[in-house]
């Protein structure tokens, strides 16, 4: 999937992913020449068909988590299916908000360490040291995590 | 008068999203995880009900008593039922170097399955629209299979032997996925009925140029009457590897590692 502005004869540049939390998926392309934005909008089957590839449409910036695909969209996994309690670089990380700490707790438990792995590597890449629901709420669209 | 615009593959600046190399990027990850496996086999039929997921645990068991790494990857997500037929302890399964580490039967074949992280006597459900499933539904089933295969710590293996659900869809998913064609083993029961479906995952399996280490025959000396396996064997130009009762000995299983002998 590739944008063309035509009136320039230019590749247009991937510029901002947006998830609005309903399933869809807003991506906003630039013309590195003229500059005019266009924005792909998928509804929620074409965005979940995307998913289902394991791609993100504007790349990745973090490496994969094991089973990322599995863990994020099986609907009817065990809550206590995985011991993340091994994580990386555990105590010496960002910390967490008493919101983001609730916001966490209230993702199934099934993908919980998962996403609070994304969510610590996110911070540390970015020398963030809290993290906080708006935090989280970035990092969610920067990184194309639907749902989590 | 119609715009001129360039084709995709003549817009070659560097892009953001790399779709492509995503892609490239997770069979990469599949074939650095089996780097160290020496043989994929994948245990086929073409048709459900004959005993594929009993002979892959017999066998697995037999081969790890043999002195092999084996290793057992549950490719049925909607019908797991691998971690039982191995006696697998209940487990929570953890990470370990950004793998997820199989669980391991007493004979120490190394498995890993749906049954391991689904709700017990929950059906497999992703999450996603609720109309029109079928659109991502097989996309996200073979995602799941590329994140068994390259995230799962197989470690050195002999043999890995997939256990595959009926049809030959997910046989056609796991060969576009390895980096090297896998070696076969097809199930079947006596019956003319049997016989057909699995000459139709044979093919396939010769489609993708597959090698073929011969056909088992489950469930004999019962109700189903025929010569599937005789006849399969004829037509493929493969052994009959065991005639498996319904109620076997270890040494069923024994003989089939001894018949396949340097063919694994």
């Amino acid at each position: 999937m590739k944008f063309l502005c035509v009136e320039c004869d230019r590749q247009m540049q991937f510029e901002e992913r947006q998830l609005p939390g309903d399933g869809t998926l807003a991506a906003a392309f630039r013309c590195p020449t003229c500059g005019r934005v266009v924005a792909l909008l998928t509804n929620p089957m074409e965005t979940q068909l995307v998913a289902s590839l394991g791609v993100k449409i504007g790349g990745t910036t973090l490496p994969p988590q094991p089973l990322e695909t599995v863990r994020g969209m099986v609907a009817t996994g065990k809550e206590d299916a995985f011991d993340d309690g091994r994580e990386r670089g555990a105590g010496s990380g960002p910390s967490w908000s008493m919101e983001a700490q609730e916001r966490l707790a209230r993702v199934p438990g099934f993908v919980r360490g998962m996403v609070k792995r994304i969510y610590l590597d996110y911070a540390k890449d970015r020398g963030i040291a809290e993290i906080t629901p708006a935090v989280m709420d970035t990092a969610r669209s920067e990184l194309g995590l639907e749902g989590m | 008068m119609s715009l001129n615009i360039r084709t995709y593959h003549e817009l070659t600046e560097a892009d953001r999203s790399g779709l492509a190399d995503q892609i490239g990027a997770q069979r990469r990850r599949v074939a650095d995880r089996l780097a160290s496996v020496r043989r994929v086999v994948a245990v086929l039929s073409g048709k459900g009900g004959v005993g594929k997921s009993f002979v892959t645990a017999g066998l697995a068991r037999a081969l790890a008593r043999s002195g092999r790494s084996t290793g057992v990857l549950d490719a049925d997500f909607n019908g797991p039922t691998i971690p039982a037929l191995l006696s697998l302890p209940v487990t929570r399964c953890t990470l370990h170097d950004d793998a997820i580490e199989p669980a391991v039967s007493a004979e120490g074949v190394r498995c890993f399955s749906m049954a391991l992280l689904l709700e017990d006597g929950r059906p497999l459900a992703f999450r996603g629209p609720e109309t029109e499933g079928h659109v991502w539904r097989e996309t996200l089933e073979t995602a799941t299979l590329r994140e068994f295969l390259a995230d799962v710590a197989w470690g050195a293996l002999d043999e890995l032997l997939v256990d595959l659900p009926p049809g030959v869809q997910r046989f056609q998913e796991l060969t576009e996925l390895l980096p090297a064609r896998p070696a076969v083993l097809a199930v079947t029961i006596p019956t003319p009925e049997s016989r057909d479906a699995v000459r139709r995952a044979l093919r396939a399996a010769n489609d993708r140029k597959a090698t073929l280490l011969g056909v088992v025959e489950n469930m004999v000396g019962g109700p189903f009457v025929g010569s599937a396996a005789d006849e399969l064997a004829a037509e493929f130009g493969i052994p009959v590897l065991a005639r498996v009762p319904f109620h076997p000995g270890e040494d069923v299983w024994e003989n089939v590692v001894s018949k396949l002998g340097s063919s694994l």
